[in-house]
């Protein structure tokens, strides 16, 4: 695979050096000048100075063979965000993958369209609650394009729907049950299956129902 | 009408007093408190001190309200993100963003943003004076 890395920083390089080290073809753009000496060193002629978001830089890293995948890892988010459209609408590459520094910008990568992100705080962030879940509902995953999340919420002896068969709980409108955990086995939430204390339950919902679906499952 | 301009430097500011004269109500977005001095002791309009590119100062500043915005930080990158979520998060008819860099001028301009790029203008006016005045001495001889 060819790929295009901009922004030659603790993420950048060691990107880079992961995916030379598997075989990979990458070219690696970084702008600072003594961060690009000692890139170079080690990268040689497969870092290029230059700030990514010049076309000219771009294009003499190579991004009109185009690259398979292009990584937009500055520290910049505006950076990340112009690259990751130049990549795609000017220069046809197919795949972008863009870091988000400052997590209030993540609403503009969505708004522009550039996906997947990733966010170092928001990966953290995600750990924190899985470790202290926030009203007994864990976020599992986020399905961006889909509009749709997955969580996770363990069934207190005084939650709201303990007790109740499947059938009984009022789920809101657009969210459903995945799964059952019983025991660490998995089961179908059929309607008839009544919900008992320490259960772990998936459901699926739209982003924005947490609240509803915490009512019903948690507290009322 | 409301205006927000974003990035108070030589044109923001000078924008920003224009559109004030002719009656508009102003809001200036800068993340420097004293490119104020820049609008005078008279300014009468709102001025907002943050990135330009804070939802919240965004709003602060009347960004919902608004009926045009103008883009002018020193910063190309920046003023691409600011009118982009002022074209499609805000809806904002009428969006002027500043660029320095011909090329990404060029490309902006094919996603439909409204963009004001001196250095093509100086550009074009350097060659034109240079033309101007070789026609001028050939006329001479």
């Amino acid at each position: 695979m060819y790929l295009l890395i901009a922004g030659g920083g603790k993420v950048g390089s060691n990107l880079a050096r992961t995916l030379i080290r598997s075989g990979h073809e990458v070219t690696l753009i970084e702008q600072r000048s003594p961060r690009f000496d000692t890139l170079e060193a080690e990268f040689e002629h497969q870092v290029h100075k230059g700030d990514a978001t010049e076309l000219s830089v771009l294009e003499r890293a190579g991004i009109r063979r185009p690259p398979d995948i292009v990584v937009a890892v500055t520290g910049d988010d505006e950076d990340n965000m112009v690259i990751c459209q130049l990549a795609r609408e000017r220069y046809g590459v197919e795949k972008v993958i863009a870091r988000v520094n400052d997590p209030r910008n993540g609403a503009y990568f969505d708004l522009l369209g550039i996906a997947p992100t990733v966010s170092a705080t928001g990966s953290i962030m995600a750990l924190i609650e899985h470790e202290v879940p926030e009203h007994g509902m864990i976020h599992l995953l986020e399905l961006r394009k889909e509009n749709l999340e997955i969580v996770e919420v363990t069934v207190a002896d005084d939650a709201a729907c303990c007790g109740k068969t499947i059938k009984q709980v009022a789920l809101p409108e657009g969210s459903r049950l995945i799964s059952v955990v019983r025991h660490g086995k998995a089961e179908v939430p059929l309607d008839t299956l009544m919900l008992e204390p320490g259960d772990s339950l998936l459901a699926i919902l739209e982003p924005g129902k947490e609240d509803e679906l915490r009512k019903a499952l948690v507290k009322e | 009408m409301k205006v927000i301009v974003v990035g108070c430097g030589r044109v923001g500011s000078a924008v920003a007093l224009d559109l004030s004269k002719e009656g508009w109500d102003v809001s200036v977005i800068d993340e420097r408190e004293d490119s104020l001095g820049r609008l005078g002791d008279a300014w009468s309009g709102g001025f907002f001190v943050g990135q330009g590119i804070d939802l919240q100062l965004l709003r602060q500043a009347g960004i919902e309200d608004a009926d045009a915005v103008v883009v002018t930080t020193d910063g190309d990158n920046t003023n691409i993100v600011i009118g982009q979520v002022a074209q499609k998060m805000f809806s904002i008819g009428t969006v002027v963003v500043r660029l320095l860099d011909p090329a990404r001028a060029e490309f902006y301009r094919t996603r439909g943003l409204n963009i004001v790029c001196p250095t093509s203008s100086a550009i074009a006016g350097v060659i034109e004076a240079v033309h101007a005045y070789q026609g001028a001495t050939a006329a001479a001889n």
